[in-house]
């Protein structure tokens, strides 16, 4: 009964919201719209349960001195911070001038572009030394990235204003965008649509069972 | 061939100070080089100019502070392109490190362009549930937000008289960073609801994005930094995206100079060990 109950809930609600997709009447749509509210409401659950599973992971790993633990007791500071911060300041945290947008605005807001930023960095150092022409197909894929990089900037057009407008990198960067990526893309997209489709009918069958205690 | 084996041992830190010396100088010192719009930059701005002023449109922007410099500059523009056709502009936010960035550049530029907060705007904040709320916008848009990023009753907000759900609008505009985004959009609200939308969305995304475009699922396209320069100066602007091109210009062709020196130097490398 322990793993017969969700199987069934899981097959019932699956196949119901199927249903709601093709059937507009009022006795299908009604209910369908309450399970939709009602996961908002557990992924919102899902967020505490994050943060506590967080914290219980991150606390364990200092209290055992694992390696890197300073790291994460930093994180588990900055974690409670914004919690404490949050809950004294209450439903009005997000207003300008509390210590919750002073947090974001000055700490979190430049830390998270500054790790983006650094991508720079690594992206060169990286095509210096890691992006090795070895067999053809690397050489394909080193020519595709050369012209969609100078193409998809003026420069790359500045360069080869001279030529016709279709020979320009920038309609040459479009027409790789456009044509072969495109295809690969697409193909892709197809294949990884009929495996979502291919798992959501193993879920709602019952066959696909490790999402309930992570058994196969 | 020592200049070669020099090559390849050479000390990373330099191509760091490379890299940051091209990206610093050009933005103290712009190269103003010509910007020519692309086809799905111009299918964009179309799209927008196309909605019936005074209309309703539904702005959903899904970023946070990383994806700040390449989607803050086309958030803006979109904006001042809606202020201008007098659009009513309904804002929302499902990526959860993105709420207080979007409220302070939706309130700049609605204070920088004379919309009221209210009547022209409304931001109804982050709504937890990715998916699960695209659709739920698509059955209510005041059930599913019932009070805006500020906690006020949207009932009383003179700008959701008439809001009810997608049917509401003529445009859904979905400027994004990852997911949730775009391509859930295109997935769980375009085809079911029939809204059209327009995208804006990171460099690293807009190559995902082209079999929608091609489809017509997705109306127009503004990729990255080249996607917001290219559309500010379709709206004859020089912001941000535009002064950062310059620096991204060089930035790539170094990345593109660094692709074939490698190659170069570990090549001449190989063949003095063959020897």
């Amino acid at each position: 009964m322990k793993r017969e109950f969700p199987l069934f809930v899981t097959a019932a609600i699956g196949l119901f919201m199927i249903l709601s997709f093709f059937v507009p009447h009022q006795a299908v749509s009604v209910p369908a719209d309450f399970f939709q509210q009602s996961a908002v409401i557990v992924v919102a659950f899902g967020i505490v349960l994050g943060g506590a599973n967080l914290l219980r992971v991150n606390l364990e790993a200092v209290l055992k001195r694992q390696a890197g633990w300073p790291y994460r007791l930093v994180l588990i500071a900055g974690l409670l911070v914004m919690v404490l911060v949050g809950l004294i300041e209450g439903r009005d945290f997000q207003a300008a001038g509390t210590r919750s947008t002073w947090i974001y605005d000055q700490v979190y807001s430049p830390m998270s572009s500054a790790m983006f930023a650094l991508l720079a960095f690594f992206i060169a150092s990286a095509a210096f030394r890691a992006f090795r022409i070895r067999t053809p197909e690397a050489g394909l894929l080193a020519l595709a990235a050369f012209l969609v990089m100078l193409g998809r900037v003026p420069l790359g057009n500045a360069l080869t204003a001279w030529l016709p407008e279709d020979l320009r990198l920038g309609s040459v960067a479009e027409w790789i965008l456009r044509v072969p990526q495109n295809a690969a893309n697409r193909a892709i997209l197809i294949g990884a649509a009929l495996g979502v489709m291919a798992t959501g009918l193993r879920v709602i069958l019952g066959i696909e069972r490790s999402y309930l205690s992570g058994e196969e | 061939m020592r200049q070669l084996e020099g090559l390849a041992r050479l000390d990373r830190r330099w191509i760091f100070t490379v890299t940051g010396l091209l990206v610093l100088i050009p933005l103290l010192w712009p190269l103003n080089l010509p910007l020519t719009p692309s086809p799905p930059v111009r299918a964009y701005y179309d799209a927008v100019a196309a909605v019936p002023d005074g209309s309703h449109v539904l702005v959903s922007c899904d970023f946070d502070p990383a994806a700040r410099p390449e989607l803050e500059p086309m958030t803006r523009t979109t904006l001042r392109q809606l202020f201008a056709k007098r659009c009513k502009v309904v804002v929302v936010v499902l990526y959860p490190g993105g709420a207080r960035l979007v409220d302070q550049i939706v309130r700049e530029v609605a204070t920088e362009r004379g919309a009221l907060y209210g009547t022209d705007l409304v931001n109804l904040g982050f709504k937890a549930g990715n998916e699960a709320v695209m659709v739920l916008m698509g059955q209510s848009i005041p059930n599913t937000f019932p009070r805006d990023q500020n906690g006020l009753d949207v009932g009383t907000l003179p700008i959701m008289r008439g809001v009810r759900n997608y049917s509401s609008f003529p445009l859904l505009v979905s400027i994004s960073t990852g997911y949730p985004g775009t391509k859930e959009y295109v997935q769980q609200v375009q085809g079911r609801f029939h809204i059209p939308i327009a995208a804006g969305v990171t460099a690293v995304a807009a190559p995902t994005m082209y079999p929608y475009l091609q489809s017509g699922q997705l109306l127009g396209l503004l990729g990255g930094m080249a996607g917001a320069a290219e559309y500010e100066r379709l709206m004859h602007e020089s912001g941000p995206a535009s002064r950062g091109m310059d620096a991204q210009s060089l930035a790539h062709v170094f990345v593109a100079l660094c692709i074939v020196l490698g190659n170069v130097a570990q090549w001449g490398w190989k063949r003095r060990e063959g020897a």
